[in-house]
């Protein structure tokens, strides 16, 4: 059984939502990814998914944007992740990695190249933003090749029949887009999440991961009634951003807000 | 081998063979579909051609001439050149053609809020001018550095009414602005309408923009006929994301005696990497919701371009040229910074008409080729719009202060 289908097995025999947080891969600092991983970790996180850095990342708000400029000023590349990815199974063989990020990099590094060095690194999953299930096939048969799962959004303007769609190609998780805008948006509503949560299930069999502005512990705890995982992505990198560059504060910082949302959960 | 049928594409879901695609965030699935709902009902609604066609003809000022530049044509010393004057559009340039047809689309799916992205800002202003004619509400995203270049153009959009945001992201050029507007649209999809101004973009767009681009097509093909009982020999247009090209092209794809060229911006030459020209120097990728050449590093991220031409500064390229390429229909080829300004300074003295840099590219190019053929030949090349917007950065590169 795979790493990510394990986690939310033992997740749900515990009734415990799962906490997914979202870093991208160089920032602040390339030598930072792998540490923040297992800090991660420690402070209660069960999926990492880790931004693969690209110059025009659509789909983000500003701070998700900046985290891919920084990390591409730093020299981080699509091989350089992988090698994290690598350098993080060393010390840990149980917590699914997921690969978010956009195609063209995947394009140029070709779509068998990608998915043979993805699953020699060690990942799980593959969650390509501007990549809808209609133009998915030859990479997620490529990645289901390989023993990796590949990811699509649900949107809330995903219609019925898309849903199908999804279904059939998805594999892993869904990751439930919570608002119509870019990551790290402020106008989440709650219940308009649940409801359509909850008619997701009726439709969707995988577990259902809510992401996209959930900035708080609050926010996450309402989101963890419906959802089987809440993602995490703008509101860390904005911690991480202010911790500062010293590696052991910076550390700190992400483990005790990780440890909070755990908390709260 | 058999003959190509060219109006194949794109296919239902909007490939042009490999190429094209919709390769968007899933949020925007839906609203694509809609818009591909409507305007595959569009396409063929006699109401709205008219509408299109009447906004054309009275608004826009068409038909355009075919212009004969006679001495441009004895300086080349070859081939007759004629000119398709689309600087004479309302606007000044081929752009109104599109944001018009798209306006109506906005109007009939009744959205009110209409957003674009420009580089030199002719985009941003035929997409201004349209929203206040419709009396709709107009967001303008345009790169910060763009904004510094092109300040005029800033002001006739604010004269206009529509709003200009600055985008600081990136490169802060075309390319961000259109990741921005693409942001925007994804946060308002419900009123807003997205009003892409070249053949790129996820389907249904670069199939609209080309079939509201066609009108220039189509109009040349009746106009040569009336002036030399014949097709031309040669098409020649200027290409950044190519709907000026691809307006031009497309209703002669199918006539094989017509050779054509499409002429992206070498900007300080290919083998300095400081250019734009996604078809000569890029490889297949896929940004801005389709698939096609862009301009990347070894890692797949996106390179900043150089032109001396704004409207032609961006790293893709619209997905139907990427198959005429493979086709070996058209042909794709280069124009230096230098030779684009030798160019535009030829249009000026021979012929009283002073070209935006953009479709300088396409002159320069056509008065080379020209020297090559013999006088019984014929070129046509899209003059897509005019320079009052480029005197500042010539007179620049000339020391001149105005």
């Amino acid at each position: 059984m795979n790493r990510i289908k394990q986690t939310f097995l033992a997740l749900h025999e515990q009734k415990k939502p799962g906490l997914v947080p979202y870093i991208t891969a160089g920032d602040p600092q390339v030598s930072s990814t792998v540490p923040i991983m297992h800090a991660l970790v420690e402070a209660g996180a069960d999926v990492i998914e880790l931004g693969m850095p690209f110059s025009d990342p659509m789909a983000e708000g500003p701070v998700i944007q900046h985290a891919h400029e920084r990390a591409l000023a730093n020299g981080m590349t699509l091989q350089r992740v992988l090698d994290d990815v690598a350098m993080f199974r060393q010390d840990n063989d149980t917590t699914p990695v997921i690969l978010m990020g956009y195609l063209n990099p995947i394009e140029i590094m070709g779509y068998e190249n990608f998915a043979k060095a993805a699953a020699k690194a060690g990942a799980d999953g593959v969650l390509i933003v501007d990549m809808p299930p209609e133009e998915g096939d030859a990479l997620s048969a490529l990645l289901r090749q390989y023993q990796l799962d590949s990811i699509y959004l649900v949107a809330p303007t995903t219609s019925v029949e898309r849903l199908a769609r999804i279904k059939e190609l998805g594999t892993g998780y869904h990751y439930y887009v919570s608002l119509k805008g870019v990551t790290g948006s402020k106008q989440l509503n709650i219940e308009e999440v649940s409801n359509q949560v909850a008619m997701l299930r009726q439709h969707l069999k995988l577990p259902i991961c809510v992401g996209f502005g959930i900035n708080n512990a609050q926010t996450a705890k309402a989101i963890a009634q419906v959802a089987d995982g809440v993602v995490i992505g703008s509101a860390l990198i904005d911690k991480m951003r202010t911790a500062g560059t010293d590696q052991t504060s910076l550390l700190a910082e992400v483990k005790q807000f990780i440890h909070t949302i755990r908390e709260a959960l | 081998m058999s003959k190509t049928d060219y109006t194949q594409f794109p296919d239902q879901r909007g490939h042009f063979g490999p190429y094209g695609g919709q390769f968007v965030a899933e949020t925007l699935m839906k609203p694509l579909a809609e818009l591909q709902r409507v305007y595959a009902e569009c396409r063929s609604d006699p109401t709205f051609l008219k509408a299109f066609h009447e906004d054309l003809q009275y608004y826009v000022g068409r038909p355009t001439p075919l212009y004969y530049a006679e001495r441009l044509s004895a300086a080349a010393g070859g081939a007759k050149i004629y000119l398709k004057r689309e600087d004479l559009n309302h606007t000044g340039a081929h752009k109104i053609n599109n944001t018009v047809g798209q306006a109506l689309l906005a109007k009939r799916m009744g959205k009110t809020r209409i957003i674009a992205e420009t580089g030199a800002g002719q985009h941003g202003v035929a997409t201004a001018t349209i929203a206040a004619r419709l009396g709709l509400t107009c967001v303008v995203y345009m790169g910060a550095e763009d904004i510094k270049r092109q300040a005029s153009n800033v002001y006739r959009m604010k004269l206009l009414g529509a709003t200009v945001v600055p985008v600081t992201a990136g490169s802060q050029t075309l390319k961000d602005a259109l990741n921005e507007a693409m942001r925007d649209w994804v946060a308002h999809v419900d009123d807003t309408f997205y009003i892409i101004g070249t053949v790129a973009g996820p389907h249904p767009y670069p199939q609209m923009v080309r079939d509201f681009q066609s009108v220039i097509g189509q109009e040349v093909r009746e106009q040569i006929l009336k002036a030399e009982q014949r097709l031309p020999d040669h098409l020649v247009a200027c290409i950044g994301g190519g709907s000026n090209a691809m307006g031009l092209f497309y209703p002669f794809l199918g006539d094989e005696s017509v050779a054509m060229t499409g002429v992206e911006a070498g900007g300080e030459g290919l083998e300095t990497g400081h250019h734009a020209a996604s078809l000569s120097g890029g490889r297949v990728g896929v940004l801005h919701g389709n698939r096609t050449y862009v301009l990347c590093d070894a890692d797949g991220q996106i390179t900043e371009t150089h032109s001396i031409s704004a409207g032609l500064d961006y790293p893709g390229v619209g997905p139907e040229h990427a198959l005429l390429k493979d086709l070996h229909r058209v042909q794709y080829t280069t124009i230096t910074d230098e030779q684009a300004l030798q160019g535009f300074h030829d249009l000026c003295h021979l012929e009283g008409i002073i070209p935006a840099l953009e479709s300088s590219h396409a002159i320069a190019f056509a008065k080379n080729l020209a020297a090559t053929l013999s006088k019984q030949k014929i070129i046509v090349v899209n003059l897509s719009g005019r320079g009052d917007k480029d005197i500042h950065t010539v007179a620049k590169i000339e020391g001149i202060t105005i």
